[in-house]
C-alpha cells in the first residue's frame, strides 16, 4: 500500500514536471510529424466552416486551413478539424489542442495581449447586424427599445450589445446560449424579437430558419468585427506561416493566378508571379516550406477570390458582396503584403 | 482530504499498538522504535510530500501561463464586465459591474434554483414515495410509473423537452395568455404584478412576525396541555389564522384608514414585450420543473426505501392504538423512516445542486453559464475561473451536508 502510493507520488510529480518542458515553439515541426493539421473550425457556419452530407468541410476559414495544409504537406485533405463553440475555442488553442483557429474571430486588443494569442491574418472584414421578424414592422436597430435579443456567448457580439443599447439609452433583454446552433434556435421558436450576430453570420443562419423569407437583417452594421486566424503567442515561424498563406492567396488573386492558370503561370515572366510561385527565390525555406508552397496553395484551394465566390459569394447560397473584402485595388480592405 | 486519510488509519493504528502496549508491557526501546514516533514521521513525510506536489503543480501552472504570455492572477476579478445578465437578483449593468458582480450574480442564481428545487423536489417526492406504497392500485401504478420514466431518461433531454417542447409553444408576447388579475403567460416568461410597498407597509411585515412568533408559543403550549392532559387544541387552524390571517386584518385596516399600505405595477403590452411587473424567465421554469421532478423521482425510492425499512409491527401496534392510518404514518411511521432516508436524502439534495449546472443548455444565467461561459472566455482565465467554480460547488455541497448531518444527529435514535 504504503508502495503503491509512493509510486503514485512519483508518477505524478513527473507527470507535472513533463509538462513543464513541453515547448510553445515548433509547431510546424510538431504538425509534420504528426502527419496531419488540426485545424479548430466553427460548429457549423454556411459559408464559413460546415460540413456537407458527406462530411466534408468546406467554407472561407475551412479554405484557410486547406491552403495551409496544401503548402504543408503538398494535400489539402491532412487536416482534423474539430468544431469549438465560440466560449471553448481560445482554451481550445491555448491548451494546444488545436494547431491553429480559423473560425470568425474577432480581433480585439484583449484577446491578442492578454490570451497569449496571435491573430497574423485577417481573412474577413465584417460587422455586427441584428435580424428581426418581417412581421414586426421594425425596420431600424434603433427601434428596439424594449426587445428581447437572442446571442451567443463569449463573443464580442455580447459586448457591442451592451455597448450599442447603452450608447442609444434604450432597455434590452438579453438571452445568451452556448453554441450559435441553441441561439439561432431559440430565435427561430420566438424566444427572442431580435437575433444578433456578425453581418455574415445573419445571412448564414438566414438560410436554416423555419421560413427564411419571414426574417429580414436591419441596415444598421454596429460595431467593427475584423475576423481572423488564430494561433498560439511565442511560436513565430507558426504565425509567419498563417500570415504568408493568407498573403499569398490575396496576391494570386491580385497577380491573376488561379487554380486553372496556375501551371500555365508558372512560365510566366512577371518577376512577381516567379517570387510567388517560387520559380524565383527561395522564400519558403525561411518559414520552414518547400520553395512552391504559394503553388501548392493555388493549385489545390485557389486564390482568395476563389475562395471567396465559391463559398460566400455570388457562387453560393449567401450571396454576399465583396465590400470590404474586395481587393485594395477594387476598394475593398485586402491587401496582399508582397512576396520579396 | 488526503492528509486526513491515512491520519485516520495511522491513528487507529497507534490506538491499538498502545492497548497491546499496556496489556504486555514490554522492555524499553530505542526511540527509532517508539510507534508513537514512527507515526508523526510518516505523517509529516506525507503531509510534506503532498505539500510539495501542491507547490510543484502552482508554480508550474504559473510559469507556463506566464511563458505563452496569458494573463493569471485574481485581479480580473476587479475589471468591468461589459456584458448583460438576463436574470440578476442584485442590480447589475454592462457599464458600472465587475467580472466579481456577475460571479455573484451567477452564484446567487444557483443558489436560487437549488433552493427552491430542493424544496419542491422533496414534497414531491415524499408525496410519490408514499403514493407508491399505497394501497390504492391506480395510484400506486401511476407512482410507478413517474419513478420509472423519469429516472431512467437523462436530465439534459428532460431540460430540453421542458425548454423546447413545453415552454416553447407558447404564444407571442403580442398574443399572451391573460389568467387574469394582471398574469399573463408567453414565450417569454410568466409577468405578473409587482407590489410596490408604500411606508406605512411595515405594519404588515410585523403582523406577520407576531403572528409566527404567537404560533411558535402557542404550537408549544398545546404539546405541552396534550402530553399533561390528553386534550387536543385546532393547531393547524390557529397557524393558518395568525400567521396568514393577522397581516391581511392588518392590511384590511390600513386600507379602510385609506392609507393603502401595497399598489401594484400592473405588466402591460409594450412594443415588443409586456412592460411593467414581475418577469419569470422560462429557462427559469425549465430548469426549476426538470430539476424538480427528476429529483424527485429519486427522492421517492429514498423514501419509499426508508417506509419500507420500517417494521410493519410498528403500523399495527399504532392500529391497535387506535391512530387512524394518517395519523400512523406521520406520528409513528415517518419519524423512524427519516433515519434511514436522511442519508440518501442529502446524496440527491447535491445532486440536485450540482446538476442545476446543465442549465448551460438552456441559457439560464446559473454560475457555470455565466463564469465559466462567458468570463472565462472574455477574462481567458481558465485556471483561475474553474478553479473558482469548482470551489463554490464544493463548498455548496460541504454546507449542505453538514446542515444535513445536524438535523440527522436529531432524527438519530438517542441510545438511553
Amino acid at each position: 500500500m504504503k508502495k503503491a502510493i509512493v509510486s503514485i507520488a512519483f508518477g505524478l510529480t513527473a507527470s507535472l514536471l513533463a509538462a513543464g518542458s513541453a515547448s510553445a515553439q515548433a509547431t510546424l515541426a510538431s504538425v509534420k510529424q504528426k502527419g496531419y493539421l488540426t485545424c479548430g473550425s466553427n460548429t457549423g457556419l454556411a459559408g464559413f466552416g460546415l460540413p456537407d452530407a458527406q462530411g466534408n468541410w468546406t467554407g472561407l476559414d475551412v479554405d484557410f486551413c486547406r491552403a495551409m495544409s496544401a503548402a504543408i504537406f503538398d494535400d489539402p485533405t491532412k487536416i482534423r478539424f474539430i468544431p469549438l463553440s465560440a466560449k471553448d475555442r481560445f482554451t481550445a488553442l491555448q491548451s494546444g489542442e488545436v494547431d491553429v483557429l480559423a473560425r470568425n474571430s474577432t480581433v480585439t486588443m484583449s484577446r491578442d495581449t492578454q490570451l497569449g494569442l496571435d491573430f497574423p491574418a485577417i481573412n474577413y472584414f465584417d460587422g455586427q447586424g441584428f435580424m428581426v421578424r418581417k412581421k414586426l414592422g421594425v425596420s431600424s436597430a434603433k427601434e428596439l427599445n424594449g426587445a428581447s435579443i437572442c446571442t451567443q456567448q463569449g463573443t464580442t457580439t455580447e459586448l457591442n450589445l451592451a455597448d450599442y443599447f447603452r450608447a442609444n439609452n434604450m432597455k434590452y433583454e438579453v438571452v445568451a446560449f452556448a453554441t450559435s446552433d441553441e441561439t439561432f434556435k431559440a430565435y427561430d421558436a420566438g424566444r427572442c424579437d431580435a437575433f444578433t450576430t456578425d453581418a455574415s453570420g445573419l445571412y448564414s443562419e438566414r438560410l436554416r430558419a423555419s421560413n427564411p423569407d419571414d426574417h429580414i437583417v436591419l441596415p444598421e452594421i454596429i460595431s467593427k468585427e475584423p475576423l481572423a486566424v488564430a494561433v498560439r503567442h511565442g511560436d513565430n515561424q507558426w504565425g509567419d506561416i498563417v500570415r504568408w498563406t493568407h498573403n499569398a492567396m490575396l496576391d494570386a488573386e491580385e497577380l491573376g493566378v488561379t487554380k486553372a492558370n496556375v501551371d500555365q503561370m508558372k512560365g510566366s515572366d512577371n518577376p512577381e508571379i516567379k517570387r510567388l510561385l517560387g520559380t524565383e527565390g527561395k522564400f519558403g525555406e525561411a518559414v520552414g516550406l518547400p520553395n512552391d508552397w504559394a503553388y501548392r496553395i493555388i493549385k489545390h484551394v485557389g486564390n482568395y477570390g476563389e475562395s471567396f465566390e465559391r463559398n460566400v459569394g455570388e457562387g453560393s447560397k449567401l450571396k454576399i458582396k465583396r465590400g470590404l473584402n474586395a481587393q485594395w485595388t477594387k476598394g475593398g480592405l485586402q491587401y496582399g503584403l508582397p512576396v520579396r | 482530504m488526503k492528509v486526513k486519510g491515512p491520519k485516520t488509519t495511522s491513528l487507529q493504528r497507534m490506538g491499538s499498538v498502545q492497548s497491546s502496549v499496556s496489556q504486555a508491557l514490554p522492555p524499553k526501546k530505542s526511540f527509532l522504535y517508539d510507534p508513537k514516533v514512527r507515526g508523526i514521521f510518516y505523517q509529516t513525510l506525507l503531509v510534506c510530500v503532498v505539500g510539495y506536489l501542491f507547490y510543484i503543480a502552482a508554480t508550474n501552472a504559473v510559469d507556463n501561463l506566464r511563458r505563452a504570455k496569458i494573463a493569471s492572477g485574481f485581479g480580473f476579478l476587479e475589471n468591468t464586465a461589459g456584458f448583460d445578465i438576463s436574470q440578476t437578483l442584485i442590480s447589475f449593468s454592462a457599464a458600472g459591474s465587475t467580472y466579481g458582480d456577475a460571479f455573484i450574480v451567477g452564484l446567487l442564481n444557483t443558489l436560487i434554483v437549488s433552493a427552491i428545487g430542493i424544496v419542491f423536489a422533496t414534497f414531491l417526492g415524499f408525496a410519490v414515495g408514499i403514493a407508491r406504497l399505497s394501497s390504492n392500485w391506480m395510484v400506486a401504478k401511476v407512482a410507478m410509473v413517474y419513478v420509472e420514466t423519469l429516472r431512467n431518461i437523462p436530465l439534459l433531454l428532460q431540460l430540453l423537452f421542458w425548454y423546447i417542447a413545453v415552454l416553447g409553444p407558447l404564444p407571442q408576447p403580442r398574443d399572451s395568455f391573460s389568467l387574469g388579475a394582471g398574469f399573463f403567460l408567453n414565450a417569454r416568461g410568466l409577468f405578473m404584478p409587482r407590489p410596490l410597498y408604500a411606508a406605512d407597509a411595515w405594519a404588515i411585515g410585523v403582523a406577520f412576525a407576531i403572528g409566527v412568533v404567537v404560533t411558535i408559543l402557542f404550537r408549544r403550549w398545546a404539546k405541552k396541555q396534550q402530553a399533561a392532559t390528553g386534550r387536543q387544541y385546532p393547531v393547524g387552524w390557529a397557524t393558518l389564522g395568525l400567521v396568514l390571517g393577522l397581516p391581511v386584518a392588518t392590511w384590511i385596516v390600513l386600507a379602510l384608514m385609506n392609507a393603502n399600505p401595497v399598489s401594484f405595477d400592473m405588466p402591460v403590452k409594450g412594443t415588443f414585450n409586456l412592460r411593467g411587473g414581475m418577469q419569470i424567465l422560462p429557462e427559469f421554469v425549465a430548469l426549476l420543473v426538470g430539476l424538480t421532478t427528476y429529483t424527485a423521482a429519486f427522492i421517492a425510492e429514498v423514501v419509499r426505501a426508508g417506509i419500507l425499512a420500517v417494521s410493519k409491527g410498528q403500523t399495527e401496534a399504532a392500529g391497535s392504538l387506535g391512530l387512524k392510518s394518517g395519523q400512523t404514518l406521520r406520528l409513528v411511521v415517518i419519524p423512524q423512516a427519516m433515519r434511514v432516508i436522511i442519508p440518501p436524502l442529502t446524496s440527491q439534495y447535491l445532486n440536485l445542486t450540482k446538476n442545476s449546472s446543465l442549465a448551460v443548455a438552456i441559457g439560464y444565467p446559473d454560475l457555470v453559464q455565466v463564469f465559466m461561459g462567458t468570463v472565462l472566455n472574455q477574462t481567458g482565465q481558465a485556471v483561475e475561473v474553474v478553479m473558482i467554480t469548482m470551489g463554490v460547488y464544493l463548498t455548496i455541497s460541504l454546507v449542505t451536508s453538514f446542515v444535513m448531518n445536524i438535523y440527522n444527529r436529531r432524527v438519530a435514535i438517542v441510545e438511553r
